[in-house]
């Protein structure tokens, strides 16, 4: 067993891990924030993504260990209280999710999309940013719009989080 | 309409949870004392098993049991159940093999269940599993249709002599086979419709917990009908009986059909917690999922057409096979059967019909409903085959169409279905409309000037829904009834609880059924609340799936409203001291006829309760009421899709340019909720069509078990769509609905198929159609402008 200490959406955490445990376990049963998400095993679908130190991740690609002093950022430190962050309302606003499954890792990869090229996304460019996370229920269609929307009401330059 | 009422497009009520990271779905549960369970899986696709030594995995640390099929038989666990009968032409009963939870002696696909381990963590039992010595007598295997059905074929279950299931069929054939004697042309097709993998986004899982004090288990599960998997672990498998066996199922991500089906892991599960003593958790990774959720679709049909005078087709002949897998799940023998022959008709006037179908046992993962289930197929069938007859009789597709639309409803087709209502004509129009059609040919011209093929084509389909009337689908050999319950709960201040037998598993019925309630009783929207997915609240019901929710679900839910309202206005002529023939309801007040006495809905639920005024009379405190709602027909959406697609004959990348979608689907409750079904069901359609597909090798391996084999759309293989509506109410429910979670699967895939060869006019082309396949097709064919 390995201890790792890390910040996790503003709070210092620490636990005792095995040296493989990944970080989205550590988040799912050590913390309980199960709201990270893992639809596959191949690093394909998204659904886990979070944020480290802002940048966005998969995180059942990360050892927790490898976390150790990061900041890390989830689905639930997102809004402030029950003040949605813009991109949350967008989701919600454009029926940008059915079965919501996909929706956790779908949001903080928009955010990380509007962090790093702007608040300004076409089409085009969404789409191609969101290969690597796959939705099954929604057909992209209204995640496309919601991402648009979502970016263009995210504060210009301090969008990150 | 009002803002949270039928019609409107009101933001879903389960969004906050979902956006904010708080949805509890099962994986998400985690009970105290909780062991895990990972499976062993045959590495064959077919094989005897000599023996089983788990003397290694026992001894590894953190081990706590190892459970084989010895156990289950030895315990009297019963085996995996199909709930539809089949009878073969003859009229003997189909042949079905035996379907253990766990491997008994001998194993039939790469992943069948061989053992399960339990231990303290999950990498214990991973670890564990790789410990079990398995002793595998290696079997020729059949891996495909034409495979097993060969001569000397590999012999899968004993109970079924030569792999074949049954042979079935529906239709006249005398008439038919007059009628192509008779005809002036015959289309004549091949079709293939490739096997597919569900893949909800959430994989199953199962939390099976037992209570000693009690005698009874809970099994937290990735359900849509939680209330049939409870009905079937407890009357066929034998778990245990049914008031001693809850059922949750809580957010489930995603189903598309896959998680109708009572499979293996969660009967273990809930088996298991009583023999380890402890609640047992199991989740699915990506690859299990792969190889043991059932797949779809897996036809091979011979098609054909038969057209006289006038351009009007007059028989319409198949024979398909379908491959069922290595065991017959759930809902598998009706799926190519009931839920696709009679679908053969689409949108066309034909006197007559005739389907062969031939049922067979491969070595691969049993075959069940997917989106559409059985709809799709014959949709493909059918629009294929109208679009290539119009291009051999040089018509125009659209027209040739037009020429054969059933006109007049009711409109009994000759294989079952009567149809209620619809106007395909309008959709077509509209569809043509908002596409620009007329524009197609500029179109055109530009992609050739630029080397590029562009193609258009249409899909107008139609399918069967609001599953089902329960004596239609009992004479057709279900063994049970589709119907739906509901129940209302008016609280003393007027809340509104709803218990509703459906199951959302991202249809929004949490905002879409509070609708119709806020609607009904005019009260504001955030008063209602919707339950459903726990069979210790929800009265029996019967789930979610073949597009049943609206127009089954909503119409129970609406049953028992009726019942409210009458009950509430008994209690509102006694609080309004007057007789109850004068009371009026209209927007949350009841009202005296002829007066200004009034009183609103909350006063009148508080007086329910409260009783003072109609104490020791025959009226019952209370307002709670419940309904059964059992349709009189199926329901028939329908609609026309429109694909344009454009690509390169030097690189075969196919984009599709336009979608244009103009859907019927009687009335709408919530046009943000069907048309985000719209979209998804197309993309399931064009995955289908352009990039899907579960391929087996020759031994039976599943060669696209994970995201990097099996190609899923991504946001970038998909454009966004033109979706628009034409309403024609259903009159078999009191709502009008028709549903519309599958439409989009079911139209597209032709749609897709049609635009494709007609850019590279020729037929020879099949679904995935891959940059490789199409490239291939398009060699030799020449980018040039439109006729017109
Ligand atoms: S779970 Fe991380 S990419 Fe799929
Ligand atoms: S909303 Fe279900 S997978 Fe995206």
């Amino acid at each position: 067993m390995a201890k790792v200490s890390m910040v996790v959406n503003g709070k210092p955490v620490s636990g005792e891990v095995e040296p493989r445990t990944l970080l989205v376990h550590f988040l799912r049963e050590t913390l309980r924030l199960t709201g990270t998400h893992v639809g596959c095993d191949t690093s394909q679908c998204g659904a886990c993504v979070v944020h480290v130190d802002g940048a966005a991740i998969k995180s059942c690609t990360t050892l927790a260990v490898s976390c150790e002093g990061a900041h890390v950022t989830t689905i639930e430190g997102l809004a402030q209280g029950d003040r949605l962050h813009p991109m949350q309302e967008a989701f919600r606003d454009n029926h940008g999710l059915q079965c919501g499954f996909c929706t956790p890792g779908m949001i903080m990869t928009a955010v990380d999309m509007v962090n790093r090229k702007g608040n300004r996304l076409d089409e085009t460019t969404i789409r191609h940013e969101l290969e690597g996370n796959i939705c099954r229920c929604t057909g992209y269609h209204n995640i496309v719009k919601a991402v648009a929307a979502g970016a263009a009401n995210m504060p210009a330059k301090a969008a990150a989080e | 309409m009002t803002a949270t009422g039928i019609g409107a497009p009101v933001r879903r009520k389960e969004d906050f949870r979902f956006v904010t990271g708080r949805g509890r779905y099962v994986d998400d549960i985690n009970r105290p004392g909780q062991a895990y369970a990972f499976f062993v899986r045959s590495p064959h696709a077919h094989a005897n098993i000599r023996g089983i030594d788990a003397s290694a995995a026992l001894a590894h640390p953190g081990v706590l049991s190892v459970l084989t099929g010895d156990d289950i038989a030895a315990d009297k666990v019963g085996g995996l159940i199909c709930g539809w009968a089949i009878f073969n032409k003859d009229g003997s009963p189909m042949r079905a093999g035996p379907h253990p939870a766990l491997a008994q002696g001998k194993v039939r696909y790469v992943g069948d269940h061989v053992a399960v381990v339990i231990a303290e963590t999950l990498a214990a039992a991973r670890d564990g599993a790789e410990k079990v010595a398995v002793d595998y007598e290696v079997l020729p295997a059949a891996a495909d249709i034409a495979a097993a059905r060969k001569s000397g074929a590999p012999q899968i279950h004993e109970a079924a002599p030569n792999n074949a299931v049954f042979d079935w069929h529906l239709g006249d054939k005398a008439a038919t086979d007059a009628a192509f004697a008779r005809a002036r042309h015959v289309t004549k097709l091949e079709i293939v419709n490739n096997r597919l993998a569900p893949n909800p986004m959430e994989p199953r899982a199962a939390v099976g917990e037992y209570d000693f004090g009690s005698d009874s288990f809970t099994l937290y599960t990735t359900s849509q009908n939680p209330h049939v998997a409870r009905l079937v672990l407890s009357a066929f498998i034998g778990i245990a009986p049914e008031h001693k066996l809850r059922v949750v199922a809580p957010d489930v991500g995603g189903g598309f059909g896959s998680k109708i089906f009572i499979y293996a892991e969660e009967t273990v599960c809930v088996w298991a917690s009583r023999k380890v003593g402890r609640p047992v958790k199991w989740t699915c990774d990506r690859t299990e999922a792969f190889l043991c959720d059932a797949h779809g679709r897996d036809h091979v049909t011979h098609a054909e057409l038969a057209i006289g005078d006038n351009n009007r087709i007059i028989g319409l002949r198949v024979h398909t096979d379908a491959n069922l897998g290595a065991y017959l799940s759930t809902f598998a023998s009706s799926v190519p059967t009931y839920l696709y022959a009679p679908l053969l008709s689409g949108q066309y006037d034909i006197p007559a019909i005739y389907a062969q179908v031939d049922a067979w046992y491969t070595n691969t993962a049993p075959v069940d409903a997917y989106r559409g289930a059985g709809r799709p197929e014959a949709t493909f069938v059918v629009e294929r085959l109208v679009e290539v007859a119009a291009r051999e009789l040089r018509m125009d597709p659209a027209e040739f169409r037009r020429a054969n639309f059933v006109r007049t409803f009711p409109h009994q087709t000759p294989v079952i279905m009567a149809y209620d209502a619809g106007d395909y004509e309008a959709s077509l129009k509209k569809a043509q409309e908002m596409h620009d059609v007329k524009g197609f040919g500029a179109r055109k011209a530009a992609s050739a000037a630029k080397g590029k093929l562009r193609g258009l084509g249409y899909s107008a389909y139609i399918e069967a829904c609001g599953i089902a009337p329960s004596a239609a689908v009992g004479s057709l050999g279900a063994g049970v009834g589709l119907w739906e319950s509901a129940e209302v709960r008016v609280n003393p201040i007027g809340t509104v609880e709803i218990l509703t037998g459906s199951h959302s598993h991202g249809q929004g019925h949490e905002t879409t059924f509070a609708q119709l309630v806020s609607d009904r009783l005019g009260i504001p929207i955030d008063n209602v609340s919707i339950v459903h997915g726990d069979t210790d609240k929800v009265q029996m019901g019967m789930g979610t799936y073949g597009s049943r929710s609206g127009a089954v679900g909503m119409s129970a839910i609406y049953k028992a409203l009726d019942k409210i309202e009458a009950k509430a206005k008994k209690v509102a002529a006694h609080v309004l001291e007057a007789s109850e023939t004068d009371i009026e309801f209209k927007d949350g007040k009841f009202t005296v006829k002829g007066t200004d006495k009034a009183a609103d809905f909350g006063t009148i639920a508080l007086n329910a309760y409260i009783a003072h005024k109609f104490s020791g009379q025959e009226l019952e405190p209370g307002l709670k009421e419940s309904a059964f709602w059992d349709p009189t027909n199926f329901t028939f959406p329908a609609g026309v899709h429109i694909c344009e697609v454009e690509f390169d004959p030097a690189d075969g990348v196919v984009r599709i340019d336009r979608w244009t979608a103009v859907d019927d689907f009687g009335k709408v409750i919530n046009p943000l909720i069907v048309e985000g079904q719209v979209h998804g069901g197309i993309a399931q359609g064009v995955g289908q069509a352009l990039y899907e597909g579960a391929v087996y090798d020759e031994a039976g391996q599943l060669v696209t078990a994970s995201y990097m084999d099996y190609c899923m759309p991504r946001a970038d293989n998909l454009p966004s769509y033109n979706v628009g509506m034409t309403v024609t109410p259903c009159p078999s429910n009191p709502l009008g609905i028709k549903g519309c979670g599958e439409a989009g699967a079911i139209a597209a895939p032709p749609a897709v198929i049609n635009a494709i060869t007609d850019a590279l006019g020729h037929e020879n082309i099949s679904m995935p159609a891959t940059p490789e396949k199409v490239w291939r097709a398009a060699q030799g064919v020449v980018p040039r402008q439109a006729a017109e």
